[in-house]
Order: C-alpha cells, then sequence, then structure tokens
C-alpha cells in the first residue's frame, strides 16, 4: 500500500461525501446528515494515515522530513486541517448543512493534488531545511482552513438572506430549513475567523522570525508576504465591522469571503502569477 | 467663533475615533498594497525593458516602484496609527473603570440589565447567608468583595478582569511593531559582500551602494557546496573566522556558516546566500609519464592553458571534477576531459582519470600517459549582511500581539453578584464572551448554592 493510494481513497471518500451532504439538504432526512459527517470522517482518518506514510516513506527514501515542502504536499494538508477544522466544528455544533459548503473545498484541493500536481518525494533544498518551516505552515494552514470553513459558512448566511428577503418559495423555505438560523451563522462565521485570525498572525510572526533567521530580515514586502498581510488586513478590518454599526452581518460575511479569496490568491496566486521567495507551485 | 472652532476639533477628533475609518483604512491598505505585488520592487532592468518609457516615467514619479516606502503609504500607515491612538484614548477609561472600579452592589436597576438572574431559596439569618455564600462562591468561583449598605449584604466576585484590556494590547503592540521598524530603518542596514577562500573583508556594501566599515574583519576560510544524487543542491557552507586587529577572535573561528544557520557577531548577523568560483578559476595537476621510463613528470594547470609537454606534444584541460562517479558509474575519484595534441598529429580530446586507473589512461596518449590527480578549486562566498538593532522591539511586539489577541478572543470577564435577601438571595451574572457557555455554568452555580 502506499500513500498515492490512500489520498486517491480520501478523494473519493470527501466525493461521496459531499454528494451525501447534498443528499441530506435535498431529503431532510437526519440519518443522511449523520451518514455524511461520518464518511467525511473516514476521509479524514484515511488522510491522516495517508500524510502519516509519506512521512514514512520520505525517511524509507533517505531524506525524511515532513510532508509539507512542496505544492503537492501543502494542498494535502491544506485540504487536511480544511477537515480538522470542520470536523471540530461538526462535532461541536451539529449543523450538518455546513458540510455541503466546506467539503467541496477539501475534495477541490484533493482532486487538485491527486490529478495534477507533481507528487514525487524530493529532498529539501537548503532554504527549506528548517524547523521553522513546520511552525510556519502549520499555523499558516490551520488559519487558512479556519478560513476556508469561515467562507462556507458566510456563503450560507448570504444564500439564506436572500431567500428570506425574497419571500421564500416553498422549495427555498424547505432547504432554509436545514441551514441555521441566520444569528447562528453569523456567530459560527464569527467563531471560525477567531481561530483562524490568532493562527494566521501567529504564522505571519513565524514566517517573519525564519526570514529573519534566515535571511537576514523579518520583512522584505515579498509578494507572499505582503499578500499575507493583505488576507490579515482584510480579517481586521472583518474583526471591526462586527462591531460596527451599518457593517454588522451581510457586509461582514462578505468580507469573510473576499478574505477567503485573498487567503487562496496569497497561497496559490501569487506563486502562479506573480514572483517571489517562496518556492511552493514553481 | 469659538464655538465654531471647537466644532471642528470635536469633529476632527470624532474622525479620529471612529471604527468606520478603521475599516476604510485596513480595506484601503489592503487594496493599495496589492499595486507593489504586481509592479516589481526597486525594479529589474529586465522588467523596465518590457514597458514605455512614459508608463515607467510615471510609475517612478508616483513611487509605484518603492510603493512600500512611499509617502503616500506611510502616510496611511500613519493614519492608522493615530486612529488606533485616538480610538484607545477613547475607550480605554471606561474599559480601565470596568476592570479597575466594578460595581460592588447589584441593585434592581442594575440586576434587570443582566441576562443571568436567579433567586435562591435558603433559610437562615442574613448573616449567616452572606457567610455561606462567600464561602460557596470562594470555592466555586472567586474571593468575593463584601459590602454591607443600609443593612444589607452585596457580594460581588469576578474572574479574568484584566482580559477585558486584550483588545489594547493587541493595539499597542501594532504601535510597538512599528516602533521597532522605524528603529531597524533609522539604526540598521542591510548589506552584502564577497569574500574568496582564504581572503578577508572589513567593509560591507549597502544596497544603496555605499560601503560601510564593520569595525572588524570577516575571513571566509573555506566554502563548500554538496549535492543530493538528484543533483539538487543539498548545503551551502562558508567557513568563517571573525578577525579583531587581524587577530582570530576567541570563540569565533572556524564556525560553519549554511543557509538557515547565520553568524552573529557584535550585532550584524552574516547569512550564507550565494557563492560562485573566484575569478581565478581552478587548478588542475596531472601527471606525465612516458612509457619508455623517465621520472614522471608534475603538471599544474588552469582550464583552458595549452601546456607543452616533452617531445613537442601539448595538452589543455578542459572542464574537470573531482568526482566522476556520478558520470562514470565504474569509476570513482578525479577525472578530467582533456584535449591532447601529439606532435604534429591532430588535437585528440579525451578523459583521463587518477594514477589508480592507468590502465584506463594508457588507452591514449601515444608515448605519453597522462593522468589526472585533482584539482584546486577557488571559490567565494557570498553573503548578505544584516545589523537591525529594532528587531528585539518588533518581536516583543509581535509577542505582544498574539498574547492579546488570545486575551480578547479566549478569555472571558466573568462576573457573579449576590445580595443576600430575606428568604435567601438573589444572584446575577455576566461575562464578556460566551454567553451561551456562561450560562451554563451559571445554573450549575446556582444549583450548587441551592443545596449548600
Ligand atoms: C486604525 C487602527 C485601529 C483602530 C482605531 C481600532 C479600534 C478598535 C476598537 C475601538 C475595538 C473595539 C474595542 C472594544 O470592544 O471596546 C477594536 C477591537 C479589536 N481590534 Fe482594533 N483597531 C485598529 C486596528 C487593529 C488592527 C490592525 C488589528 C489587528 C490585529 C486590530 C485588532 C483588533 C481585535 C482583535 C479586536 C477585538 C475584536 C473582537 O473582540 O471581536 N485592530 N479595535
Amino acid at each position: 500500500m502506499s500513500s498515492s493510494m490512500l489520498f486517491n481513497v480520501t478523494m473519493v471518500t470527501y466525493l461521496v461525501s459531499t454528494c451525501i451532504f447534498f443528499a441530506y439538504l435535498a431529503s431532510r432526512n437526519k440519518a443522511v446528515g449523520l451518514a455524511g459527517t461520518l464518511s467525511a470522517l473516514f476521509g479524514f482518518l484515511v488522510h491522516t494515515a495517508a500524510i502519516a506514510l509519506r512521512w514514512k516513506e520520505s525517511y524509507d527514501q533517505g531524506h525524511g522530513h515532513a510532508p509539507l515542502s512542496n505544492l503537492f504536499e501543502s494542498v494535502v494538508f491544506f485540504s487536511w486541517t480544511i477537515l480538522l477544522i470542520y470536523l471540530i466544528i461538526d462535532f461541536k455544533y451539529k449543523y450538518r448543512a455546513v458540510g455541503f459548503f466546506v467539503l467541496p473545498f477539501a475534495l477541490f484541493g484533493m482532486a487538485w493534488a491527486n490529478l495534477s500536481l507533481e507528487s514525487g518525494i524530493e529532498p529539501l533544498v537548503p532554504a527549506l531545511q528548517s524547523n521553522w518551516l513546520m511552525y510556519h505552515v502549520i499555523t499558516c494552514f490551520l488559519g487558512y482552513a479556519a478560513f476556508a470553513v469561515a467562507c462556507g459558512i458566510s456563503i450560507m448566511y448570504l444564500i439564506r438572506e436572500k431567500i428570506e428577503q425574497g419571500g421564500g418559495n416553498a422549495a427555498a423555505g424547505g432547504l432554509l430549513s436545514m441551514f441555521p438560523a441566520i444569528r447562528v451563522l453569523d456567530d459560527l462565521n464569527y467563531k471560525a475567523i477567531m481561530v483562524g485570525f490568532p493562527l494566521l498572525t501567529l504564522g505571519i510572526v513565524t514566517g517573519a522570525a525564519w526570514a529573519n533567521y534566515a535571511w537576514g530580515t523579518y520583512w522584505s514586502w515579498d509578494p507572499k508576504e505582503t499578500w499575507s498581510l493583505i488576507v490579515w488586513f482584510v480579517y481586521a478590518a472583518f474583526l471591526h465591522a462586527r462591531i460596527t454599526r451599518g457593517w454588522v452581518g451581510r457586509r461582514a460575511a462578505i468580507l469573510s469571503v473576499i478574505g477567503f479569496a485573498a487567503t487562496i490568491f496569497c497561497y496559490l496566486g501569487v506563486n502562479l502569477f506573480l514572483s517571489g521567495l517562496h518556492s511552493y507551485g514553481k | 467663533m469659538t464655538t465654531n472652532k471647537r466644532g471642528v476639533a470635536q469633529q476632527l477628533w470624532d474622525f479620529f475615533c471612529s471604527l468606520r475609518l478603521t475599516i476604510f483604512l485596513l480595506i484601503g491598505l489592503a487594496l493599495i498594497s496589492i499595486i507593489g505585488t504586481v509592479i516589481p520592487q526597486g525594479p529589474p532592468r529586465e522588467y523596465l525593458a518590457t514597458i514605455s518609457e512614459t508608463k515607467a516615467q510615471v510609475y517612478s514619479s508616483l513611487g509605484f516602484f518603492d510603493m512600500y516606502h512611499s509617502w503616500w503609504f506611510i502616510l496611511l500607515l500613519y493614519l492608522l496609527t493615530l486612529n488606533l491612538i485616538c480610538c484607545s484614548i477613547k475607550r480605554l477609561p471606561r474599559v480601565w473603570k470596568i476592570v479597575s472600579e466594578p460595581v460592588l452592589v447589584m441593585d434592581e436597576r442594575f440586576e434587570s440589565s443582566l441576562s443571568n438572574v436567579a433567586e435562591l431559596k435558603l433559610r437562615g439569618t442574613k448573616q449567616e447567608l452572606k457567610d455561606k455564600i462567600a464561602a460557596a462562591l470562594k470555592a466555586e468561583f472567586a474571593q468575593p468583595v463584601i459590602t454591607e449598605q443600609d443593612g444589607q449584604f452585596y457580594l460581588f466576585a469576578q474572574k479574568n478582569p484584566w482580559c477585558r484590556l486584550g483588545v489594547y494590547v493587541v493595539h499597542f503592540s501594532i504601535i510597538i511593531v512599528f516602533i521597532g521598524a522605524l528603529i531597524g530603518s533609522f539604526f540598521g542596514y542591510k548589506a552584502y559582500v564577497t569574500i574568496p577562500e582564504g581572503a578577508a573583508a572589513t567593509q560591507v556594501q549597502a544596497r544603496n551602494g555605499k560601503m560601510i566599515d564593520l569595525g572588524f574583519g570577516l575571513r571566509c576560510e573555506k566554502f563548500s557546496v554538496s549535492f543530493y544524487d538528484t543533483g539538487a543542491p543539498k548545503e551551502f557552507k562558508s567557513i568563517l573566522t571573525v578577525l579583531e586587529n587581524g587577530q582570530p577572535v576567541k570563540g569565533y573561528q572556524n564556525i560553519p556558516c549554511i543557509v538557515n544557520e547565520p553568524l552573529t557577531y557584535k550585532g550584524v548577523t552574516f547569512y550564507q546566500s550565494s557563492y560562485g568560483q573566484s575569478e581565478e578559476g581552478a587548478l588542475y595537476h596531472l601527471t606525465v609519464t612516458n612509457r619508455k621510463g623517465g621520472a614522471p613528470l608534475h603538471i599544474d594547470a588552469r582550464q583552458g592553458e595549452r601546456i607543452s609537454l616533452p617531445g613537442g606534444a601539448f595538452v589543455s584541460v578542459m572542464d574537470a571534477a573531482p568526482d566522476v562517479h556520478p558520470f562514470m558509474k565504474e569509476f570513482d575519484g578525479p577525472g578530467a576531459q582533456v584535449e591532447f595534441t601529439p606532435a604534429g598529429g591532430q588535437p585528440q580530446s579525451f578523459v583521463i582519470l587518477s594514477p589508480k586507473y592507468d590502465s584506463f589512461n594508457a588507452q591514449h596518449g601515444g608515448d605519453l600517459v597522462l593522468s589526472f590527480d585533482g584539482m584546486d578549486q577557488k571559490f567565494y562566498t557570498g553573503l548578505q549582511v544584516a545589523r537591525d538593532p529594532g528587531v528585539l522591539v518588533v518581536w516583543l511586539g509581535c509577542f505582544l500581539m498574539v498574547a492579546g489577541i488570545v486575551m480578547a478572543f479566549f478569555m472571558s470577564h466573568k462576573r457573579i453578584w449576590a445580595r443576600i435577601t430575606n428568604e435567601g438571595a438573589t444572584l446575577g451574572g455576566s461575562a464578556s464572551k460566551n454567553p451561551t457557555g456562561f450560562e451554563m455554568s451559571f445554573e450549575e452555580l446556582v444549583d450548587k448554592l441551592n443545596k449548600a
């Protein structure tokens, strides 16, 4: 058994799980919702095993390092963290409908990694041979994942608000009954960002510490750094929007969606469209 | 007139105290920052060649080529700081009052503002009830303060009052980071130096081209680079020695400096950054033996240099490697590609190896057998040099920021009041975060007190 086989199983499980969540929204059957969560949990366990196995495989090849060193590994880890945060929220609040809006992010990540990214295990180039890499990558990605969950919830918020304002026809009303109340969505959004924001802050700080340690400047306005700061600004704006009249609710939800779009650009767009120090995606 | 003036000042003050301005500035900074990620900063020549002259001029006059240091970007940062300070001045006293002068007495009006209130039915005199509830609060929650007013007893207990200050710690930390950055930009520098193996440097070149005296010397004893089997670089390493007045400094001799492991001396840090072959190039060592006998001849040659051999032949080394194993699996040790010209013949190109493989070497060369003893290659090392006295201040700010965020997000100021009545007591509670969680623990507390 190889890790890449397990990654494929993970991908298929997330696909199945997304379909089950869709069926749940359509059927409004509680058992189906539970099946969705359980299948997501199963996928998460396989996913975890696959990452551990890949880590071991790198040792077998003689240059062992944590599987966080190239685009493939980072996308896989990103999907893993999304599931982690999602499952925690699901376990705590049990709003099953959230799954349909969050799992696709993880599914998309796994599909992209498995189907089109270079998956070979490479030895570490000198710049990445540092423990800071682990701290930096783990905090950043946990933060990104929390933002992904917040984005899914914000989309639900915007849909629910739209339907409620439109008076609501029967089918839409049925769908709504599966959604948490608008106040709850707003609160969940805030809670997810409350987890993501400190992690992103830590991610930026550890990145700065590493840069200072390795290159002698904690901040050099490299495009990746700048984009992480942009993301940070957007979520700081979100936090303040929530305590400002006129910005609560819809605008805060839109900021959360914009924040995640900026996050994704920071993570992928910078490497694909701009140039800089960070080597992922090259 | 005066009222008008005060009106303007008041308006200005309100403007800088407004959270709307905060949101505007944060989103504005986010949007504006994008420019510098799209337009290369301190632009490389290749980029300038791709845009028209007018465009380059417009960008340059707008400060787009160094936008994060342009006046308008800095101005936005100052506005943010001003906004932050004004907001804090306006709100901090109120929060400070909650922390330092808690409401000790829950009267009926205050009670109606609380979301968690419960009536306790207990028996006993007021004195007994007061002691009982005080003891229970101390055991279950926190040490209460007891106030006697108009013959009534009031109790107040709280947890984590200072976490209300978390937000202000975050905001203060941002100012500290700015101060650290300013210290760095006024009193620090970023520079670069290249040192050939065996040589020493006492000056480094700053980004703006100025030469800066280190006040000490740095000698590169040796540079080496190693590779993975795949050919990807594995490690760049400089062995460095710090010199004071030309003499090695104890504890700073032969220090390896690799990527991610810099060398710091007197606040100046050296980072392995690049390397290259020093200008004089490598020196190759060859041995020539005559098949007909005679003492072997040792030759030193530089790349491409045409060396005349006994008997009228010539040889030059075209290329060489310290180890041929990656290219020629059956062999190891040094090897060289040479061009050999026999006396009066055509040049021929072939590979020679170390004397260990002389049967291999004997395939070419006519009367002569050439073998390759190895090479001395001189590198120079390229080091980034940085001095930043503000860095510790920045780390202090970062630490405070994370601590403040944790305080603001994950800690809750919880307060419990009690008023002793004739039939028992009235209990009230509030928390600054997580109302549902607090409601549950409040109910638990009420249960315990009812049983007490
Ligand atoms: C112009 C700059 C800023 C101003 C004027 C400002 C002002 C404020 C104010 C008035 C509050 C509400 C405090 C309260 O609840 O009493 C607040 C909350 C907060 N601010 Fe700022 N702020 C600024 C920038 C920032 C930045 C850049 C950050 C980034 C870390 C930040 C992080 C926070 C956090 C985490 C909270 C708590 C929000 C919550 O509890 O939901 N602030 N800010």
